[in-house]
């Protein structure tokens, strides 16, 4: 069974009607009882990383999914919080992965990042996973040893990171036609 | 870097697709769930539902269809029209609409923008703009929803472009009045002129008729998409092959 979890992001109905498509178990999140017994958990974050923070504190989740170990998926802001420390409103984060999520700064760049870029990814298993995706986001994290695939927008960021057991996108697999869905069906067949 | 969007725009009136020429005369074109599949499957990179009816009616009509259109495509969409609120605009979005578009309630009330931005993010907070070029200036209309409650509100297009922005809007819908629903091409001159003061990704509406017209519109303009609506209904354009000709152009699309 997967938890997705509310992080009171406004893309909640969209990544269930996305994982409806892919015949899998799944169920909303109330509580940390319901992490610990979840096979894989979902984290989808629109919106802003305190925003997105606050609500994992208040539902008192932070806990339960910094110690969880069966695999995690952050879907944008929800990959973000997985660093300790954005930007956006200076905001700690879970701290999870070293390092910070950056503004874009460069001011020849439209801002928000919106729209469809290409998605590059450099592990073997995601070959078939190469294409555009949907992107909806004014900050970024950069490219390091956790990088899986990287996306160039001015400059190359990390579009898809993984340590352990915690994996994130910066795009909206939901959102993305039929590449989201290949990567979301790639996703939960190599776990 | 990111492509260019090719943005279909579907008027809805009571649960059904309508469109006029000039913001007028609505006709029947159909279905918006069958609709927003086969522009789906034509590789448009994102769909505008416009609520024509909620946007001038008072009287609240169920928006049900959202929640349908999210369940049966896989590509972001835009709820336009009616949205006047926070409460509003939370269900929109709570429905799987992944952007809400505001006109005539940000002229009225524009702290409206900057409570919506912080609640949803600026992500999904679109502003639409209805333009109209008076032989001097560019200036922003407002309930132009029917030609009866129209009406000039006297701002400065460009003007009001920056305050949106700075009010934290993050994206903008330029529609040309003058152009719209006459296929003549959208307005170059216009959108050049947008372009230079609007940060935020900008999506050109109003006038598209050929495929030569988005190419234009690109090259000349660099607008983020081109937003169209008749030349798509009435299938005198398919999308794939806009979006292969633009390719030939050189030009970046999604294919």
């Amino acid at each position: 069974m997967i938890s997705i979890i509310d992080c009171g992001g406004a893309n909640l109905q969209s990544v269930i009607y996305a994982i409806d498509g892919l015949k899998v178990n799944y169920k909303i999140c109330k509580n940390k009882n319901d992490i610990k017994n979840s096979s894989a958990i979902i984290l989808p974050g629109v919106g802003a990383a305190k925003n997105v923070m606050q609500n994992l504190c208040d539902q008192d989740l932070v806990d339960a999914i910094r110690d969880y170990s069966n695999p995690v998926l952050g879907i944008c802001v929800g990959m973000q919080i997985f660093y300790e420390y954005s930007e956006e409103e200076n905001t700690k984060c879970l701290g999870i992965l070293p390092g910070k999520v950056k503004k874009f700064a460069n001011s020849d760049l439209v801002i928000p990042h919106m729209g469809w870029n290409k998605v590059t990814f450099e592990n073997e298993k995601y070959a078939d996973c190469n294409g555009y995706y949907y992107f909806a986001n004014s900050f970024y994290a950069e490219i390091d040893k956790n990088t899986l695939a990287k996306t160039k927008y001015g400059k190359e960021f990390c579009s898809f990171v993984n340590k352990d057991n915690f994996y994130g996108v910066q795009f909206h697999p939901e959102k993305s036609s039929t590449n989201g869905l290949t990567f979301l069906k790639n996703f939960f067949n190599n776990l | 870097m990111l492509t260019k969007r090719i943005i279909p725009c579907l008027d809805v009136k009571k649960g059904k697709v309508v469109k006029g020429v000039k913001f007028n005369n609505h006709r029947l074109i159909g279905d918006p769930i069958k609709l927003a599949k086969k522009y789906s499957n034509d590789q448009a990179d994102e769909l505008v539902f416009y609520d024509i009816y909620s946007s001038v009616e008072s009287e609240s009509v169920s928006i049900n269809w959202v929640n349908e259109i999210a369940q049966n495509i896989n590509i972001p969409f835009c709820v336009a029209g009616g949205i006047k609120d926070i409460t509003k605009a939370k269900e929109v979005l709570n429905m799987g609409a992944d952007k809400i578009s505001i006109n005539t309630p940000a002229i009225e009330n524009p702290n409206l923008i900057s409570e919506l931005a912080k609640i949803f993010g600026s992500q999904c907070i679109v502003i639409g703009i209805d333009s109209f070029f008076d032989g001097k200036n560019f200036i922003v209309y407002s309930r132009t929803g029917s030609t009866k409650s129209r009406y000039c509100t006297g701002k400065k297009t460009l003007e009001w472009i920056q305050e949106v922005q700075d009010r934290g809007a993050g994206e903008i819908v330029l529609n040309c009045m003058n152009q719209d629903g006459v296929q003549n091409g959208y307005d170059l001159e216009q959108l050049f002129l947008s372009r230079e003061v609007c940060k935020v990704p900008l999506i050109a509406s109003g006038g598209a008729g050929k495929m030569e017209d988005f190419k234009n519109v690109f090259e000349s303009c660099n607008v983020d998409g081109a937003l169209a609506a008749s030349v798509f209904h009435d299938n005198a354009m398919n999308i794939t092959d806009l979006k292969n000709y633009l390719n030939d152009k050189k030009i970046e699309v999604r294919i």
